[in-house]
């Protein structure tokens, strides 16, 4: 069960490297959701796998339990990471509708442009 | 002899409490504005004369904030003689500037700022001088250079003072990171960063082979910040502040920082060659070369400017010479020096403010025309000087008598008759700020028609002036104070002294009348001698600094260019290959423990969750493109996963998983209606394998880390956890405990987190929506992308009838969360999934006016609900967020649970549902601005009204 684990994060990983590296920016949403499917799975992971030892306390008696810390922590990061993504999405959102696109990389600054940044000289 | 109060933190604490009122004051006037200036000065001056005469009793007054005592990181003050002379000096002469400004700033200078900022000075320089531990002395050191630079650049419309206050906190700042270099290596010889322990170990840091290192750091920092050659340049630079920040930063506080360090640090640092040489070299030639640029200035305030930076290299000198009668000689001439320079700065702004010209040229005879400014002048000026019987006579005597016996390199005559010229030209400058600008006479061409000014403006170089003839007169008034300051500097050991008039026929008469009687000449000779100064090439220090900042620019733009290009896919494929390459070398490197656990079977069912994982995922690489599709495998992926964790005894994160997913992909598709419905292909070959090569790398070294770990048992503390759930958190979900109670804190952080989400795309939408973008979304036809039928009547009824069962499925997660899997968050996600269904279905117009609670409240009352939970154990003497439970039994309902912790469950599941729902709504509303048509029926197309029409037809 470890390795189907380990090959799914990597994998997961693999993809949403791949994706975050593309030009748009829903690839790079899309390959951020993946790398945080990724790292909620392994930091689930590194409470070591357990099958059918959920961390609820039964009221039979001695029992034994999975780690729930990581759980605990996986549970918020999931939520979290949906706010994360809803303001990427909104940010992309907008950067599209103000510029037309929704490519994340800088065109280069053109001479003039750069003049006009620094301003008159001292 | 220490005594600890600790009323001297709130001393050191008032100015900056009061830096918060002038900025509101204003608006009640300049007048309340300067009072409310005044009065936290006034309030910290009036609490340390209280503590002035246990201080000069020789009592060391202290107070102590422990904040990280393991780092020596604590908020300790103490009040020495020192000290007291120097909070005295700040306080006092702050009061006479808050009087001064009041009448010197016009109506249209921002008067709240300035004093804020004044203030803020103030806090700063009192802390300096009131710190017991050489890392917080370095942050208020670090302050005064921040706020000084606001001050000096007050006047933003004009270049010189942008220019002044840039530089000024370039050479300050850098100087003040070298001296941060400086204390840290002393700290780590004594093993403290108390400034007491320091001090008291002398012969510790002398002794050791980091002390020379440690001094020039030191001085390097305490030379910028007063001014000492080479660094004196940046002082003439920044009297384009307002003259009463001249008068204040620059005559009588900042700029004596610097002297200041180098007294306070005088017993740990003194008492070497390296000390001598460096501090009164370094000392000499300033005074000599301020004074000599000085005599040559034609702008009053460049004048003082430069004569400040001769009497600062006086100080430095005779601090170097590192003899205690020397250090009394500094201590007495700081306070004579504040005393007549700041009269000088206030009658030289005076000058300007009356006549609107500070050119010593254009000036001349405005003694019968400013009889009162003349008066205060010229004592001032000739305190200055050095005349009998004038306070700045005194300590120019003990100067020159210490100077007389200082040998320097072997030389007996070096020093004296250096120190003679410093004094000569010091006479001259002096003397031609009297003749020159008071004398002569009275022209017709002043750019104004001078005349004294009111009383608010003369009244405070006027006690100064007055204290300039006290103390001239009666220097015994002040000879406890310099006693118990200067005893401070040397570390106790002081010899007997008093302070008077006359010393009898001695070397240093004989140095002085000569210096009067050659200033004097020299002044009669200033015309030709001007002449030639003006002729002479000499340096330019602006034009040297410039080039020296241009290169420093220049060298950090070209690199800033040549990394940051902008190309975002660059960083993070640099980021990627990095932290692959360090994973990788952490791992050949360091030593692997061997496997301590077994694997676990794979049964056949998570054989064909794994494929079918590892099929989406590498299809989601192969059709993003396709951004429909593209959400549809993600959503296989994420249910997976959620099924993965059930198999994996996580009930409660696959719960949360599944609903997360499902909001998630509403967002998504929602937001993908206005953007584009497919990526382009825009990367090479080449650059797709390069992308897909470091893909692999990382994928492959996270999966072996997974691997790794998971195969090797480390200690948790999760039976803590799950021994204490049911006792100390009164739940048997060990999960949602952990959620509420052990870790609750961090639960309170992350629905704070999501509800400023919700809020962020709240407002970015509204700046969009007010934008460009909304004229292009009402440009934009997408109708095309619509479905024909909008709100269909299958899925309106049938969300209609699943509302009451989702809603109640969600109280059920969330009542029972603390013992079952579910819980706040969860039961969050299914209402909003529950309403969102309604929006989907009836439309958005419909369903909106069925909405009771505005989404922000929900969001605010969530977070207010749950801190208030967690304050309510405060009440019980608990920490923050202990939770308390009962259990209730009320027939015929089965005995159940009351806990603080489901309020806290409550205030979580509001925030989250708040969010959610705020972050929907607002991309809803797009749809509006593209031209979607609004609905208020529930359905475009309604059977029952047929039925309705038919009978109406009939009747």
């Amino acid at each position: 069960m470890e390795i189907v684990v380990a090959t799914s994060v990597g994998a997961l990983t693999a993809a949403g490297v791949y994706l975050i590296l593309r030009l748009r920016a829903f690839a790079v949403i899309l390959g951020l959701a993946l790398l945080s499917y990724a790292v909620n799975i392994f930091l689930f992971a590194s409470g070591r796998l357990t099958v059918n030892q959920p961390p609820i306390l039964s009221p039979y008696g001695e029992a034994s339990y999975t780690d729930p810390l990581p759980q605990a922590l996986v549970l918020t990061a999931i939520v979290i990471s949906f706010g994360m993504t809803a303001v990427l999405v909104m940010v992309a959102l907008g950067a599209h509708l103000e510029s037309g696109s929704d490519r994340i990389d800088l065109d280069k600054p053109d001479a003039g442009e750069d003049e006009a940044l620094e301003g008159p000289a001292q | 002899m220490t005594a600890e109060d600790q009323s001297l933190i709130v001393i050191a604490l008032l100015p900056f409490l009061g830096a918060l009122f002038p900025g509101v004051m204003i608006r009640a006037g300049r007048n309340a504005c300067a009072i409310f200036t005044a009065l936290p000065t006034a309030l910290a001056l009036t609490m340390l004369l209280i503590h002035a005469p246990q201080v000069l009793d020789g009592q060391v007054i202290t107070a102590e904030l422990n904040w990280l005592p393991q780092l020596g990181l604590s908020a300790s003050f103490f009040l020495d003689g020192l000290g007291l002379l120097f909070a005295g000096m700040i306080l006092g002469v702050g009061l006479l500037i808050t009087l001064y400004a009041r009448y010197y700033l016009s109506g249209d200078d921002p008067m709240g700022q300035f004093y804020t900022y004044l203030l803020l000075f103030q806090g700063a320089m009192l802390g300096i001088v009131l710190s017991n531990n050489i890392l917080l002395l370095l942050i208020f050191w670090e302050l005064t250079s921040l706020s000084s630079f606001l001050l000096i650049g007050y006047w933003k419309h004009l270049p010189e003072g942008r220019q002044g206050a840039r530089m000024a906190l370039a050479v300050t700042g850098a100087g003040g990171l070298a001296m941060i270099g400086g204390m840290l290596i002393l700290g780590q010889i004594v093993g403290s960063y108390d400034l007491t322990d320091i001090l008291a170990a002398g012969d510790q840091i002398r002794a050791s082979e980091w002390y020379v290192p440690a001094l020039i750091l030191i001085l390097l920092g305490a030379f910028t910040k007063s001014a000492q050659f080479p660094f004196h340049f940046w002082l003439p630079h920044a009297m384009a502040a307002p003259t009463p920040v001249s008068a204040y930063l620059h005559s009588a506080t900042m700029v004596k920082a610097g002297v200041f360090l180098m007294a306070r640090m005088w017993p740990a640092l003194s008492g070497t060659p390296e000390w001598f040489y460096i501090v009164s070299t370094i000392g000499l030639i300033t005074m000599v070369l301020g004074a000599l640029i000085a005599l040559f200035k034609d702008d009053l305030k460049a004048l003082l400017a430069f004569s400040t930076v001769s009497h600062l290299g006086l100080l430095t000198m005779l601090l170097g010479f590192g003899t205690p009668m020397a250090a009394v000689a500094a201590v007495f001439h700081i306070i004579n020096h504040l005393t007549f320079k700041a009269a000088l700065f206030m009658t030289a702004g005076i000058v300007d403010h009356e006549a609107h010209t500070r050119d010593i040229k254009r000036l001349g005879g405005l003694r019968t025309l400013m009889p009162v400014t003349f008066t205060i002048g010229t004592l001032a000026a000739l305190s200055m000087a050095g005349i009998i019987p004038l306070n700045g006579f005194l300590s120019k005597e003990m100067m020159l008598e210490e100077a007389s016996h200082t040998d320097w390199a072997g030389s007996h005559y070096a020093v004296p008759i250096l120190a003679t010229i410093g004094a000569l030209l010091s006479v001259a400058y002096s003397f031609r700020f009297i003749v020159h600008v008071f004398l002569g006479p009275v022209r017709d061409d002043y750019p104004h028609k001078p005349h004294d000014p009111s009383f608010g403006m003369w009244a405070a170089p006027a006690l100064l002036v007055g204290l300039v003839v006290l103390i001239g007169l009666q220097p015994v008034l002040v000879e406890p104070l310099v006693k118990i300051a200067a005893g401070a500097v040397t570390g106790g050991d002081l010899p007997d002294f008093h302070l008077k008039i006359w010393h009898g026929i001695t070397p240093a008469l004989y140095m002085s009348i000569v210096a009067v009687l050659g200033g004097a000449v020299l002044l009669a000779m200033h015309a030709p001698l001007d002449r030639i100064w003006i002729a002479a090439p000499r340096p330019e220090a602006k034009a040297i600094f410039d080039r020296l900042m241009g290169v420093c620019v220049g060298l950090s733009r070209r690199i800033t260019e040549a990394t940051h290009d902008g190309a975002l896919t660059r960083y993070l494929a640099i980021f990627v290959v990095a932290t692959v390459a360090l994973g990788f070398a952490a791992w050949r490197g360091g030593s692997m423990p061997a496997p301590t656990r077994g694997l676990l079977p794979i049964p056949p069912m998570a054989a064909v969750g794994w494929i079918l994982l590892l099929v989406a995922t590498a299809s989601m690489v192969a059709v993003h493109r396709n951004r429909f599709r593209a959400l549809v495998v993600m959503g296989v992926i994420g249910l997976t996963i959620s099924v993965g964790f059930v198999y994996l005894s996580a009930p409660d994160l696959a719960l949360t998983q599944i609903s997360v997913e499902t909001v998630t992909i509403m967002f998504l598709l929602l937001a993908l209606h206005y953007m584009p419905k497919s990526s382009p292909i825009e990367s090479g070959a080449v650059r797709r394998v390069r992308d897909g090569v470091i893909a692999i790398a990382a994928g492959c070294g996270v999966g072996a880390l997974a691997y790794a770990f998971m195969l090797r048992d480390t200690a948790t503390i999760a039976d803590y956890h799950l021994a204490n759930s049911y006792e100390g958190g009164g739940g048997t979900n060990v999960v949602n405990v952990i959620l509420v109670d052990f870790r609750g804190y961090d639960t309170y952080g992350e629905i704070i987190v999501l509800g400023i989400a919700g809020l962020i795309i709240f407002a970015l939408m509204e700046a969009l929506l007010s934008g460009p973008a909304a004229r292009k979304l009402r440009n934009t036809d997408y109708s095309k992308d619509r479905s024909r039928d909008r709100h269909p009547l299958m899925m309106v009824v049938a969300t209609r009838v699943m509302m009451p069962i989702a809603v109640v499925v969600g109280i059920y997660i969330f009542l029972r969360g603390h013992n079952q899997p579910g819980g706040g968050f969860v039961a969050g996600l299914v209402i909003s999934i529950a309403l969102l269904m309604q929006y989907m279905a009836s439309g958005f117009a419909w369903t909106q006016s069925r909405q009771r609670i505005e989404y922000h409240a929900m969001i605010g009352l969530g977070a207010v609900i749950a801190g208030l939970t967690g304050a309510g154990a405060w009440l019980a003497g608990r920490p923050f967020l202990t939770s308390a439970f009962g259990y209730v039994h009320i027939p015929p309902i089965e005995e159940f649970e009351l806990a603080t912790a489901m309020l806290f469950d409550l205030g979580v599941f509001l925030t989250v549902l708040g969010a959610v729902m705020l972050m929907l709504y607002s991309l809803s509303r797009i749809a509006r601005y593209a031209g979607e048509t609004m609905n208020v029926e529930p359905m475009d197309y309604d059977p029952s009204d047929r039925t309705r029409l038919a009978r109406q037809g009939e009747n």
